[in-house]
């Protein structure tokens, strides 16, 4: 293992499981051997305000934070937040984002419009791109909640790390009733990347 | 074995290793899900949500009076209730280890002020201790319980919030059995702070401190780190760890326990190396005392803020200075920012439309409700610590006299009224107010994310207990109206307030509508409401209640003519899988835009 720190941004809305996304993928890299460290606030958050969840790891890993401009993947679960972080990446840095858009209470009081085109501003600027329509399949899959593990799969296909691992992981998290759900979840995240 | 856990999660289990009986809190952002971790995890230690942070300091030292370690955990602005216990706890000391961990909340994440509760340990001359990440927190967290018991005193553990809120791999151990045995004991002259005693304890207290002076210079927690020797930062806490991961090459001296601090230490630290600087969020603690004691480092606040929360890139910043190269910023337009709001059917919403509507300016107080400050509500009009908004209330009824009747309420949460509201509503009625105190009753301590309290008849563990009735309360203390009412029926919350802020005594309106998410308080939710698109003017009547579920859409074209015939610029939508089916928008819409698919409407729920 070398020195180098792998800086992971999981962004999002409260209540799109972003938190436990960077849970899954905290002790997914712990399990892995790496050291790990991850961060987010909660709180008022969880009344649909901004999400951000810090995840780095690597042999030792002293901050929780990012520094600005040295994400290494931004991991965002909704178009407004992935613009909103884009600062925070590397020139080189990978994005995988759901194709989706909540909109926040200035947009809905029709005070300020809801940004257009992200995915090309966001693609125009970062190469290393991956749209994943995230809560679309996992409504045709039968529950918009399992988003973040569709999303998660296809998160998955970019590390070196076995997948039933991930998939264990991902599975101990949740109630055994939704196992088949996020088992079909997973497995059709991975295989949105490599059909990008 | 090795787990993944956060600061908070990593005290709870520090707790259950160190031998706990008894842990104490009142939830409060960021120390919340210390206790919530006890609860769940450790059912060996009794838990309890106590009303407020000074009964839980109280039973903690009950128990360790009695020989058992006990905890008590709080957020930092909870350590000032608990501030008239802890002052004298420090004089009487303990017999089973007590441990009060305070959550500081650098940046005001989800808090009032930023107060740096490292100055506690030095008014109240007691040992502090502060971890950098969550294997830290599980070792001090058990050191400080046999500090307490070695020196005779309690201790204090201080994290912030990203301490609490980050998760870090942590080696676990098997919990040990204290040494104290638990049993009853008298110790009149240790316990009783008669000012004879209490003038003998504060020579000891003084002893005390000398000899936790030694122990800070040997504690292996203060450590020094020397690499290259031009500059050594002195730090703790969360700040070693972002100057480290920076400056990995400076020299360090760390201190893991902040109080009192080695001497000795810090100054072989200035004899090793060269430059000196202090790096510490919030007050300059460390700086000034380290000054005091006759140093002189070349930096600390002249390089770094007194104000909110650091991170890497800030020291970065700060120790650079001319020579630090700001990131360039890929997309710079201002985008909608998304604050925190009331949820989809959340029970406060009526009332402060109700407010708004009667233009009343509101005597606020702490918990979700405080967002009704933000727009489109903008209907709370003061948020200083718990309980507050009653006395407030009251003291504005004395000096208005009859000028302000009619024109103001006090609004607080039901969790926050038995934490601090009991003792200013009673005053209240004894010094004859005319103040409305309207107790948002929504069967929960919402914005920590639903505690238990007195009044919601369950305790931390799900038990069932004796709940309290608010109402029988307010006439015990002498309220003269005491009134109920059904806070999402607006023509009824609406009266009832109207009535009740002109009367000549005190009233009390308590609301009669769960918290929304409190799903074990609804018989069902309704069906979602739906706009009826050729009758919407796009009047924002609805769209001003704030509510998550409704959005403003622009419209052109043909959808820019109503079905007969009148001009608008957009129209109301109602996102159905955010729409618990509340009602209000269908009461506050005057042209039966907004339709009900339930056979028949009511205004709020069916609940338990």
């Amino acid at each position: 293992m070398d020195n180098h720190t792998t800086n992971v941004l999981v962004v999002g809305v409260g209540g799109q499981g972003v938190i436990l996304a960077s849970d899954i993928m905290s002790e997914v890299f712990m399990e892995a051997g790496y050291d790990v460290k991850k961060s987010e606030i909660h709180g008022m958050a969880m009344r649909g305000g901004i999400v951000s969840s810090h995840f780095r790891f690597g042999k030792k890993v002293h901050s929780p934070l990012i520094m600005e401009g040295e994400a290494d993947i931004l991991f965002a679960f909704e178009q407004l937040e992935g613009l909103r972080w884009l600062n925070f990446l590397q020139p080189k840095a990978r994005i995988i984002m759901n194709d989706h858009k909540v909109n926040p209470p200035i947009v809905n009081l029709g005070e300020m419009e809801y940004p257009q085109g992200i995915p090309e501003i966001i693609g125009s600027k970062f190469k290393d791109f991956y749209l994943v329509k995230g809560t679309e399949i996992a409504l045709q899959i039968g529950d918009a909640r399992a988003a973040n593990v569709v999303l998660l799969g296809a998160m998955s296909t970019f590390f070196d790390i076995k997948e039933e691992l991930w998939l264990d992981t991902i599975l101990n998290y949740l109630p055994p009733k939704v196992h088949e759900l996020n088992r079909k979840a997973f497995a059709t995240g991975r295989g949105e990347i490599h059909q990008a | 074995m090795k787990k993944l856990m956060t600061g908070n999660e990593a005290i709870a289990r520090g707790a259950f290793e160190a031998g706990v009986k008894v842990a104490a809190a009142y939830p409060g952002t960021p120390s919340t899900e210390i206790l919530e971790t006890i609860a769940r995890e450790y059912k060996n230690i009794y838990a309890e949500w106590s009303p407020n942070e000074k009964v839980a300091l109280e039973v903690a030292i009950g128990a360790s009076m009695a020989g058992a370690r006990a905890m008590a955990s709080m957020k930092h602005v909870g350590v000032n209730v608990a501030a008239d216990p802890l002052m004298t706890l420090s004089y009487v000391g303990v017999n089973g280890g007590l441990v009060l961990v305070t959550c500081d909340d650098p940046e005001l994440y989800s808090s009032q002020n930023e107060q740096d509760n490292r100055h506690y340990a030095r008014f109240a001359k007691v040992p502090m201790f502060e971890p950098s990440d969550s294997q830290e927190a599980k070792e001090f967290l058990k050191l400080g319980f046999e500090v307490s018991e070695r020196f005779d005193t309690p201790v204090m553990v201080r994290g912030v919030t990203r301490i609490s809120h980050s998760k870090g791999v942590v080696e676990l151990q098997e919990p040990v059995v204290p040494p104290v045995p638990i049993e009853i004991r008298k110790q009149t002259a240790k316990y009783t702070m008669l000012p004879s005693f209490a003038r003998v304890k504060h020579g000891v207290v003084e002893e005390r401190f000398v000899k936790l002076l030694e122990f800070a210079e040997k504690f292996p927690g203060n450590r020094i780190e020397i690499n290259d020797p031009a500059i050594g930062i002195i730090s703790a806490g969360i700040s070693y760890e972002y100057a480290k991961e920076v400056f990995p090459n400076y020299s360090y001296l760390k201190l893991g326990m902040v109080w009192p601090l080695p001497k000795n230490l810090i100054a072989e630290f200035f004899k090793k190396v060269k430059k000196v600087i202090v790096i510490e969020e919030l007050d300059p603690f460390l700086e000034e005392n380290i000054k005091a004691m006759g140093f002189k480092p070349k930096g600390g606040k002249n390089l770094f803020s007194i104000c909110g929360e650091f991170n890497p890139l800030i020291i970065k910043k700060g120790i650079l200075g001319k020579r630090f190269k700001a990131p360039q910023p890929v997309f710079e337009e201002a985008l909608p920012p998304r604050p925190p709001n009331l949820c989809p059917g959340c029970p406060h919403r009526g009332i402060f439309h109700t407010i708004k509507k009667l233009k009343l300016v509101a005597a606020g107080d702490i918990g979700c409700y405080t967002l009704a400050a933000y727009p489109p509500l903008n209907s709370l009009d003061s948020c200083i610590c718990m309980g507050a908004s009653i006395g407030q209330a009251h003291g504005m009824s004395k000096a208005l006299e009859g000028a302000g009747k009619g024109k103001f309420v006090g609004v607080i949460g039901d969790s926050t009224f038995l934490h601090g509201g009991i003792p200013p509503l009673m005053n209240m009625a004894y010094n004859k107010s005319y103040a409305t105190i309207i107790i948002l009753d929504n069967r929960t301590t919402g914005m920590t994310g639903s505690q238990e309290h007195p009044g919601t008849g369950y305790t931390i563990r799900g038990e069932k207990t004796h709940k309290i009735d608010f109402v029988r309360l307010a006439e015990g203390l002498g309220i003269e109206n005491v009134r109920t009412v059904n806070p999402w029926n607006l023509e009824e919350t609406e009266k009832v307030i109207k009535e009740e802020i002109e009367k000549d005594s005190p009233s009390l309106i308590v609301t009669q509508g769960p918290c929304v998410l409190l799903r074990r308080e609804f018989k069902k939710y309704n069906k979602p409401l739906m706009v009826d698109s050729t009758k919407c003017i796009g009047c924002k009547a609805c769209v001003n209640l704030g509510c998550p579920a409704i959005s403003y859409q622009k419209v052109e074209g043909e959808m820019a003519l109503t079905k007969d015939g009148k001009k608008r610029k957009g129209i109301s939508y109602i996102d159905s899988t955010l729409c618990p089916g509340c009602h209000l928008c269908y009461q506050v819409c005057k042209l039966g835009a907004i339709q009900s698919q339930d056979e028949k409407p009511i205004f709020g729920f069916e609940t338990m």
